[in-house]
């Protein structure tokens, strides 16, 4: 853990301890939570820990998207379809009230049970899933209404339908959509990050990691058969390229951190998105009073400002 | 899901039609005879024809620097950023480190990563170039990729002008983590940035482009080229037949199959993409 990641912590201390005049009782214990956190990123992130959090990044209790949805948001209501082909349930998408105020929302979504995860594909959304989560960030734009994104997937889905109705470009369009939006955008990352299909809905203006959240590249098994040329070296795998929300936000890839109950999400889906819910408040009302202009341009230098370079 | 691998970065070698017919074998054949038809060249024969088998049509791969050649008036090509490197933020170790691997790739292909940039005339069109290079760890999007793309854009969208990209790439260099999938949006945020200040982009897919590169820039040209018989797709084939125990069509991901689908304006055989390339920089009104 360096010292600018733990800057980031504090600074994120900071300003929810500013913001609790403002807001009442219910962020001081984030505020507390974070404290807590802070000293746990203090302790090295060892292979060991690592792991963990892609098991609990993956587990099969842990919230999904409209397991959020249905405690943070009053009056949901779901879009459906690309408009143009099909409804692709890997990926939901609708309008609903945050805090007193219509926000649109969109994310992956996986299924618990086996008839229900080969109806949400795993969560692996097809080009249509994307199209639909693009015409949703239209939507919002037209409205003015800030977009929140929460992101669970192994990857977008890797088949011939998907590919022949344009996978890689519905992705790159996605993520040029985002960059365009004169709204607030807050990302979270509530299980999975996987790749492409992650990224594809995660170019906001804050992008937050659950505290058991995994986001990379790859998937530690792809990686590992690639590299070590062997899928049973995943764990391995991970720690070499360190996909844990501490290493995210050390790197600057994350802007924060959302604290999850005592053991994970997936011991008190309840007081997880309690946790969630005022976390998002807290970024969309930072964001609140910035212009569409604003917003564009803070956003795209964020994104053009990541990587790490040196020269001869 | 366990055992899906995740389509970024993948093995394009395996499996798929381009395959070298001589490794199913056992034998390894020599890189300038051709897997389409056998026939054999020596290497200023090869380069003379742009690297097409003048008997089959197959599309050799063509390193960056040769490329440059191929498209640019003699002369014109200057390159600039060339002294990015990478760093390694994570200090990633596989069965080898990557600063091993970096060192390696350079003195191998005398390259300082896997995308050169420059500026460049086109039949007398100035315009900026933005070529990859496979053979500099599987043509992988890293930081320093990222960065030359972007500031590429950045000074063709100073001019109004034409950026041309020709990729190839496996996807997202894995060795860089999450840093390396922050490219894609780092390359879309460029590239809109261009389209916002007039500029134009040309992207050319060659043989492969997939993963990261299919699902950022390289998707986003103004009017996108593709190479005959080039994969240019997500995910690999090999991914695909894993994951979803689908048969795949024969010519799953090539640039005819891309270009049916409709994700694709053209697909260029190679003798014709340097007038192809003028004539587009002509309509665009880039200066002249």
């Amino acid at each position: 853990m360096t010292q600018e990641a733990e800057l980031g912590l504090r600074d994120r201390l900071a300003q929810l301890s500013g913001l609790k005049l403002l807001r009442g009782t219910r962020l001081s214990a984030e505020h507390e939570r974070l404290q807590r956190q802070l000293e746990r990123l203090r302790e090295d992130t060892s292979d060991e820990e690592i792991w963990k959090r892609v098991e609990l990044a993956r587990h099969e209790s842990r919230p999904y998207t409209l397991d959020y949805v249905e405690r943070i948001l009053d009056d949901w209501f779901e879009l459906h379809g690309d408009r143009g082909r099909m409804d692709d349930s890997a990926m939901v998408a609708g309008i609903g009230r945050l805090n007193g105020q219509t926000v649109a929302l969109v994310g992956h979504q996986k299924g618990r049970d086996l008839k229900s995860r080969v109806h949400r594909n795993y969560g692996m959304a097809y080009p249509e899933g994307y199209r639909k989560a693009m015409r949703t960030m239209a939507l919002a734009e037209r409205h003015g209404f800030p977009v929140v994104t929460l992101v669970d997937t192994p990857g977008a889905y890797p088949g011939v339908a998907a590919e022949q109705h344009g996978q890689g470009g519905a992705i790159a369009r996605a993520q040029a959509v985002m960059l365009r939006l004169g709204v607030p955008t807050v990302a979270v990352v509530i299980g999975e990050g996987g790749s492409g299909g992650a990224i594809a809905i995660a170019v906001a203006d804050r992008v937050l990691m659950q505290e058991n959240a995994m986001y990379s590249v790859i998937s530690p098994e792809g990686c590992a058969s690639i590299l070590w040329r062997d899928a049973a070296q995943a764990k391995k795998a991970a720690s070499a390229f360190k996909p844990d929300a501490a290493h995210c936000l050390e790197l600057g890839v994350i802007d924060g951190i959302v604290p999850e109950p005592e053991g994970g999400a997936q011991e008190d889906h309840d007081a997880a998105a309690a946790l969630l819910r005022d976390s998002v408040i807290a970024h969309l009302h930072e964001l609140a009073d910035a212009s569409p202009d604003e917003l564009r341009r803070t956003r795209r230098a964020k994104f053009r400002s990541l990587g790490v370079l040196a020269s001869v | 899901m366990p055992g899906v691998s995740s389509p970024e970065r993948i093995d394009v070698s395996i499996e798929h039609k381009r395959a070298d017919p001589a490794a199913s074998n056992g034998e390894k054949a020599h890189p300038n005879t051709c897997p389409g038809c056998g026939s054999h060249y020596r290497d200023e024969e090869l380069a003379e024809h742009l690297r097409v088998c003048t008997q089959c049509g197959f599309h050799y791969p063509v390193r960056a620097p040769e490329r440059v050649e191929q498209l640019a008036d003699p002369g014109s090509f200057e390159e600039e950023d060339g002294e990015l490197r990478s760093a390694d933020p994570l200090g990633f170790f596989d069965l080898r480190p990557y600063v091993e691997r970096l060192a390696e790739a350079e003195s191998v292909t005398g390259l300082g990563d896997a995308m050169l940039t420059g500026r460049a005339a086109i039949d007398g069109h100035p315009c900026r170039l933005a070529a990859m290079d496979f053979s500099f760890m599987g043509g992988s999007m890293g930081s320093v990729v990222g960065e030359r793309f972007a500031r590429a854009c950045d000074r063709a969208a100073d001019e109004r002008g034409v950026l041309v990209s020709i990729s190839a790439s496996g996807g997202a260099r894995m060795q860089e983590g999450i840093l390396a999938l922050m490219q894609l949006p780092k390359t879309v945020a460029a590239v809109d940035e261009l389209h916002e200040a007039g500029g134009t982009l040309i992207s050319v897919l060659a043989h492969p482009t997939t993963g990261g590169v299919t699902a950022s820039f390289a998707s986003l040209g103004d009017v996108i080229l593709a190479e005959p018989g080039a994969l240019t797709s997500f995910a690999g084939p090999r991914v695909v037949a894993q994951t979803t125990r689908e048969k795949l069509p024969d010519d799953f991901g090539l640039a005819e199959s891309n270009y049916r689908f409709g994700h694709v304006d053209a697909v260029v055989p190679r003798p014709e993409l340097r007038p192809t390339i003028a004539r587009l920089l002509r309509l665009f009104g880039g200066p002249s």
